[in-house]
């Protein structure tokens, strides 16, 4: 049996879970544990502390595994080990919360520091009023024209589809460009 | 959709960055809890800023810079009436008191200086209004924001801040497709800029300045704003995690088992 991995990573309460749930063909085994900041608690109840693990089997020889990470920094150290190996990696950025943005710039440029690898960045609730334009956020994370940064709804499984894809066309033009 | 926000989590530098970048034209609207501004816009470039109430006509702007006597400006205050500044602007040059440039260059420095206010707001909400275009009556400047936001960017002082700005000083840095024109740096930002190339990480650069973290990660920070750098990963940088991606070494076998990723995903 041969496995890939894919990273979904981002800042806390960005829909990283909820993104892996909407393809995973089983059920997210995920890290739950209560929120240890006030602010934090305002957004939700639990957050990810070690990782969350999703599987899609492509054949019976081929296994795709998506790996969330952690959102609160406290748990960074993760970071690195969940990046080992993989193939490519998402970051996500709730559209909505642009006081996360900053920290989505941080998550991002350090794992462009762990690995080489091709990246897409998933602006998440993109359907609701209070998201900013997909340019605005483009600027917001210095994100160079180039670098894929795709709407996102985590809950609508053709959502996660077409952002899981467009990272496979990402690395298999890497691969074809020879780098 | 929205662009709002806290300045707690967008500093006035960052907010003029995107605006600058994305080629705006509307309002940004700043409150904080004791004042609020108006900085209008034209394709990216400032038009227009005002604090709260504050007289910014252009009698009162001549005057403050001493480009009109006290008794001249009374004198437009009296008998300007309804008079637009756009009219009293041309009724200044005509009349010789003053060169369109002379407006213009006055206009632009009391407009800098409204920004320069600005960077000290740290508490309060902002907003930008696409729909609010810089006032018709008023003398509109086209101002390059480069200068103003690698200003207000050197005022950034937290090491925290600057940690999550630029976490790895390991990355390289290039320059962006924007030229490097009529932008003021000081004597250390020229010393940065003269190292970045792909092949330097800016922890060498630092090291060939003798600068600390802090002053690098400063100055790097300033010219990300500005937009005049971007991060990139070093050239023959030793990749700290092991490359081992694919089952395969084979290159044509991993093409095929991209593909299939593709084709299963595609049936999901």
């Amino acid at each position: 049996m041969q496995t890939v991995k894919m990273v979904v990573t981002g800042p806390f309460s960005a829909g990283k879970t909820e993104f892996i749930q909407s393809v995973s063909e089983i059920d997210v085994v995920s890290t739950e544990r209560k929120i240890s900041g006030k602010e934090e608690r305002a957004q939700k109840e639990s957050t990810t502390v070690a990782m969350d693990f999703g599987r899609i089997t492509v054949d019976e020889d081929l296994v795709l595994y998506l790996f969330g990470t952690p959102g609160q920094k406290r748990f960074d150290f993760m970071w690195e080990i969940l990046s080992e190996g993989m193939l490519g990696f998402i970051v996500m950025v709730d559209s909505t919360r642009p006081e996360t943005f900053r920290e989505a710039r941080s998550i991002l440029e350090t794992f462009r520091a762990y690995a080489p690898t091709p990246y897409v960045v998933a602006a998440n609730k993109q359907d609701k009023k209070e998201a900013w334009e997909i340019e605005d956020i483009r600027h917001a994370l210095r994100l160079d024209s180039k670098v894929k940064l795709l709407p996102c709804t985590a809950p609508d499984r053709s959502s996660v589809k077409a952002i899981l894809l467009e990272l496979l066309y990402s690395i298999l033009a890497e691969m074809e460009s020879g780098k | 959709m929205a662009l709002r926000g806290n300045l707690r989590d967008f500093t006035i530098s960052q907010l003029l960055n995107l605006i600058n970048l994305a080629q705006k034209t509307g309002t940004l609207v700043v409150e904080s809890p004791s004042e609020h501004a108006h900085l209008a816009f034209r394709d990216g470039k400032l038009a227009f800023a005002r604090i709260g109430q504050e007289d910014n006509g252009l009698a009162t702007v001549l005057h403050k810079a001493n480009r009109i006597s006290v008794n001249q400006y009374r004198a437009i205050v009296e008998r300007s009436g309804q008079m637009t500044d756009k009219e009293l602007g041309l009724l200044l040059i005509n009349a010789g008191y003053v060169s369109q440039e002379d407006i213009l260059a006055n206009l632009q420095g009391h407009f800098t200086e409204v920004v320069r206010r600005l960077f000290a707001w740290v508490e309060g909400s902002f907003r930008f209004e696409a729909e609010m275009l810089p006032p018709e009556d008023r003398i509109n400047v086209r101002l390059d924001l480069e200068n103003i936001i690698i200003e207000g960017s050197r005022q950034l002082r937290e090491w925290e801040q600057l940690q999550d700005e630029i976490p790895s000083l390991d990355m390289a840095l290039k320059f962006t497709d924007r030229p490097l024109k009529n932008v003021n740096l000081s004597v250390e930002e020229w010393r940065v800029v003269s190292y970045i190339n792909p092949k330097n990480t800016m922890r060498q650069i630092a090291s060939a300045n003798k600068m600390n973290e802090m002053e690098v990660r400063r100055i790097v920070y300033g010219l990300l704003q500005a937009g005049l750098v971007e991060v990139t990963r070093a050239e023959g940088a030793k990749v700290a995690v092991p490359a081992r991606t694919f089952p395969t070494e084979n290159k044509e076998e991993q093409k095929s088992l991209v593909n299939k990723l593709i084709g299963r995903i595609r049936s999901l």
